[in-house]
């Protein structure tokens, strides 16, 4: 077998560097978006994304809720119609 | 044996020539003023995603500068200053700095839409777009306005900053803009008469070359008039106080003070004692912002109005 001598040129130097620093830049890269998958997740950050079905848990918390009836109503003749009629601290 | 080195191919680009596209030098400007623009903010951010937005920032400026640089190759081989860029000196193909270019504009915006918010992304897609297309391959070639318009694009870069902190615009941060917009004019003039490039040789038209010299001084100090209002009226905003003040106004005093020195003097004044006042009138141009955000930095930590 013919031993070539291993010449290294300019040429491979440079594109050492080239591969040097493309391969810092992916794992520089990884290392960013798992910072801020960390940053956000503890940060309290939505961890739950739109899954194509609405859910109540992707709603944003109202601010100002709706009041609780001041007067509610019962069908006659049911348990919560005898309860409302005892008054509402015994309805509860 | 033959000579390995008698065959010169094509230059290899190392991975200098890479960065070299990004234009280190102007993100260092763009990575400090949005970086303000953050951090004066009245929405605190977690300083993670800051700086990860600050960085999505400068990749943005980055990609822009390697756009600007694959169509301005034949400009930039004309020119003494610019010859020795990437492009034109062979070590990278212009199509290389086109797709890093473009690659590079996608992945800061999604990633700074992903990491501070969509109305940021979008504000940093706008600036790309505004530097590389309106810029350089529209308005750069075409009108002596030209450092005016593309001054825009480096003043986008603290309300980039400030809409990741809050997700807008408020007059705090159109101040800003204000304040990198109308400094540009006179920070670059002022170069351009001492460095006496052969712009018309490269078919750029500079108000130098178009208008003349004693117009370009004549705009240079209209400039500093104009710049003064905007950079105090920042200081009486919520992001102003009394360092910021002070400051501004010495700087301003000291601005409108070199403008009026250009505007008086001549050109054969200017050739004997080799351009002394525009040099260190430009070199106070660099101070002049450095120290406005500074003092911006500063006026936040001991607490604003």
């Amino acid at each position: 077998m013919v031993m070539l001598p291993r010449v290294e040129h300019e040429l491979h130097r440079r594109r050492r560097s080239r591969n040097l620093g493309l391969l810092g830049v992916l794992l520089a890269f990884v290392a960013l978006v798992f910072g801020l998958s960390i940053a956000k997740i503890t940060s309290g950050d939505m961890m739950e994304g739109y899954d194509h079905q609405p859910r109540a848990s992707m709603l944003p918390r109202d601010p100002s809720p709706p009041a609780p009836n001041a007067g509610p109503v019962a069908v006659p003749g049911t348990p919560g119609a005898a309860a409302l009629e005892q008054g509402p601290e015994a309805g509860q | 044996m033959t000579d390995i080195n008698a065959y010169q191919g094509p230059a290899e680009a190392g991975f200098g020539d890479y960065v070299a596209l990004l234009k280190p030098r102007v993100m260092s400007l763009v990575v400090f003023t949005a970086f303000v623009g953050l951090w004066v903010a009245p929405e605190p951010m977690n300083p993670f995603v800051a700086f990860c937005a600050i960085l999505f920032i400068a990749l943005g400026g980055g990609a822009s500068g390697a756009l600007n640089m694959w169509y301005d190759a034949d400009i930039d081989a004309v020119m003494k200053r610019t010859a020795g860029r990437p492009v034109p000196s062979g070590r990278v193909p212009g199509t290389d700095a086109l797709g890093l270019g473009v690659a590079l504009s996608i992945l800061s915006v999604m990633m700074l839409g992903l990491a501070a918010n969509w109305f940021a992304a979008g504000f940093l897609a706008f600036t790309i777009f505004f530097y590389a297309v309106i810029y350089t391959i529209w308005l750069k070639r075409s009108t002596p306005q030209n450092i005016v318009i593309g001054g825009a694009a480096g003043a986008f870069p603290p309300m980039i900053g400030w809409a990741c902190a809050t997700g807008g615009i408020s007059l705090e941060s159109l101040l800003m803009f204000a304040l990198v917009f109308f400094w540009t004019p006179p920070h670059f003039w002022a170069l351009a008469l001492f460095m006496k490039e052969d712009y018309h040789k490269a078919g750029v038209p500079m108000l130098t070359v178009t208008h003349g010299r004693e117009a370009t001084r004549r705009h240079v100090f209209g400039y500093t008039l104009v710049l003064a209002p905007f950079a105090i009226w920042l200081g009486f905003t919520s992001v102003g106080g009394w360092l910021y003040l002070s400051v501004s106004a010495v700087l301003n005093l000291l601005f409108i003070a070199g403008g009026w020195r250009i505007l008086r003097r001549t050109e054969e004044q200017a050739n004997a004692d080799g351009y002394k006042v525009e040099k260190s009138y430009f070199r106070l141009s660099l101070y002049y912002l450095f120290l406005h955000f500074l003092a911006l930095l500063a006026q936040h930590w001991v607490g604003a109005w």
